[in-house]
């Protein structure tokens, strides 16, 4: 529209150089914009189209409908991996964000070696999920890990216990694994969050005589709402698309005891070979992301909140 | 989105701290002298949760140099006899050679990569006259935000058509547009902070678009170049999912999946295991210590726009 009318004002003496401009415009911008169509908004939307097709991965796809989304939810591997997500996104919102708000909260108010602790927490962060894996199967092992090391201390009430192999046990021993790789990195976004409240706040609340736990009852939880409340969000978008994990550990075992949807999602679509029905399941995990994102950024409008 | 308060990450917490208690007007005579008491169990509960983070590192350490046979009598604790043999071993027997120089290729051609696509996409969305501006910051938003199974079973069958399956060149444009848009993001950031002032002067001397990006912008724009491909080269070191997908001729495995297939076969020998484990861990680990301030800083940005 502004470009319509500027060119009429501006007449043909301008009219190269402005065309010229969007050119040079567009040719910085191509690199982005063909990678990302060629992965993500190509492959995606084609996603869409395969998830009402009974496609394999390789051959023709005939359309079936929506066959695929009626046989999503009633198939019983599907609902026990939601419900396992659901068990999963539970876990992740009490213990890391727990322990993260604990150790931000006493290390915000410590006077020396703050650098230290948080380079310490922030480590296992940095490591990639196939290492702090290899790290914690030896740990969890039931021959060579912490359950054999308490047997020779004399105390064996954990001597065999085979942490990822036990199905009652599964979901849970990797949850734990992967939150010791994940807690460190909520502690640091947290500790920045808190360095960035008022101080003043605290003084006065010392005038008052407030002790810690209240000021960190009323100052520091609503000082840092926001990236609490975005990683609360983000907690519940990355519970569902979980895989790393799961898949390196149990591969979603015994007996189905551990899988989630991104696990499932990978067996039917590489060794079952139904990509259709593979595609509805990455239709179902794209729409719970969109609708927490939504979600989020209608809340952020509606309170006016700055994140 | 992902304005987190980075100067209050990147300034010395302690010093702006001292600087805080210097600028505070002296207390009345009776008034708890002391600002900020010493807080011991505090200090303890920080310890225990220190503890929690390093310590399964260092049992990992303590059985890379272990011999299997002690481990089995000795699971946690110090190495009777330190065997550094076992890394020479697990080097050879892993393939971890060939696994690092195939991860570093794919990580620095990422990392480079990533730089240039973010960097002249924001240049454009900042300074050029691009149409659609805030439709193109809704697109990358989005795309940040996608899942990688949305796109992952159509792309497979794209990259075979294309050639690019099995390659690592295939991998390393799949990593391009995975990382770039939160680079974009980033240095958009950085290029919204710097004065017009600066190119206008290098336009009047008749200096074309390209000139005056690579040699007035991206000088300017330099440390969030450096935290760009950081994060990038680091996330594509440790990626799991698309590599496993898209790579398997065991000559081309990046080193994660040398592990990972090293790990499978001898789920048995924890010491060899944990001793290939480290190699790949050590690069990392001492990168960070080196640059952990830039790194902490990128990876929080990095993680919430995830």
């Amino acid at each position: 529209m502004t470009s319509a009318t500027a060119r009429i004002g501006a007449g043909p003496a301008v009219r190269r150089p402005r065309r010229r401009r969007r050119l040079v415009a567009w040719l910085f911008i191509a690199p982005l914009a063909i990678v990302n169509l060629l992965v993500i908004g190509g492959p995606g939307l084609s996603s869409l189209l395969f998830s009402f097709t009974d496609w394999d991965g390789l051959g023709q796809a005939n359309f079936v409908g929506i066959d695929n989304y009626v046989e999503l939810f009633q198939s019983p591997n599907v609902l026990a991996a939601i419900w396992h997500n659901l068990l999963w996104t539970l876990f992740f919102l009490i213990v890391p964000i727990s322990m993260a708000l604990l150790g931000a909260f006493l290390l915000s108010r410590l006077r020396r070696g703050q650098v230290l602790f948080r380079t310490l927490y922030f480590i296992p962060y940095v490591l990639a999920t196939i290492v702090s894996a290899t790290v914690w199967r030896q740990i969890l092992s039931p021959d060579a890990g912490i359950g054999a090391a308490l047997a020779n201390l004399g105390f064996d009430g954990l001597a065999g216990v085979n942490f990822l192999g036990d199905p009652s046990l599964a979901l849970g021993s990797v949850a734990f694994v992967n939150n010791w790789q994940w807690w460190g990195f909520l502690l640091v976004l947290f500790l920045a969050a808190m360095q960035g409240v008022n101080p003043a706040l605290y003084e006065a609340a010392r005038l008052d005589g407030a002790n810690a736990w209240r000021e960190f009852w009323h100052i520091t939880l609503p000082g840092i709402r926001p990236t609490l409340m975005f990683l609360v969000l983000m907690t519940v978008i990355w519970s569902f698309l979980v895989f790393d994990y799961v898949y390196i550990l149990t591969q979603g075992g015994p007996a189905g005891s551990s899988d989630v949807l991104a696990t499932v999602l990978y067996r039917t679509a590489f060794s079952e070979q139904r990509a259709g029905y593979a595609s509805a399941m990455a239709m179902l995990l794209s729409s719970i992301s969109a609708v927490v994102v939504a979600g989020y950024l209608i809340l952020r409008k509606k309170l006016d909140w700055d994140v | 989105m992902i304005r987190v308060q980075t100067d209050t990450l990147t300034a010395p917490a302690a010093s702006r701290r001292a600087a805080r208690a210097a600028a505070r007007p002296p207390r009345r005579a009776g008034f708890r002298p002391d600002h900020r008491p010493r807080r011991p169990f505090s200090v303890l509960i920080l310890v225990v949760l220190a503890f929690y983070a390093t310590g399964p590192l260092a049992v990992f350490v303590f059985n890379s140099l272990k011999s299997p046979a002690e481990i089995s009598r000795s699971p946690i604790g110090l190495p009777s006899e330190w065997r550094w043999e076992n890394f020479a071993t697990a080097f050879e027997d892993a393939n971890m050679g060939q696994g690092l120089l195939n991860s570093a290729i794919i990580a620095v051609s990422t990392a480079l990569g990533v730089c240039v696509i973010a960097s002249m996409a924001a240049y454009a969305m900042t300074r050029l006259d691009l149409p659609g501006k805030s439709a193109w910051i809704l697109y990358i938003l989005v795309s940040t935000s996608v899942p990688i199974q949305l796109f992952l079973v159509p792309l497979l069958s794209w990259w075979s058509t294309l050639g690019l399956y099995n390659t690592q060149f295939g991998l390393i444009v799949i990593y391009w547009a995975v990382y770039s848009p939160f680079a974009t993001m980033l240095l958009r950031s950085f290029l919204l902070t710097i004065p017009k002032e600066y190119e206008e002067a290098a336009r009047l001397d008749g200096a074309g678009e390209w000139r005056l990006f690579t040699r007035v912008m991206v000088p300017m724009i330099w440390p969030g170049m450096l935290t760009v491909a950081l994060v990038a080269g680091l996330q594509a070191y440790n990626e799991f999912l698309l590599a496993v997908t898209f790579i398997q001729d065991s000559q081309l495995l990046p080193v994660s999946l040398s592990l990972y297939s090293f790990q499978q076969s001898y789920a048995v020998d924890w010491s060899l295991v944990s001793a290939a484990g480290l190699i790949m861990a050590a690069p990392v680990i001492v990168v960070f210590l080196l640059l952990q301030r830039r790194f902490i800083e990128g990876y929080t940005q990095g993680g919430l726009a995830n």
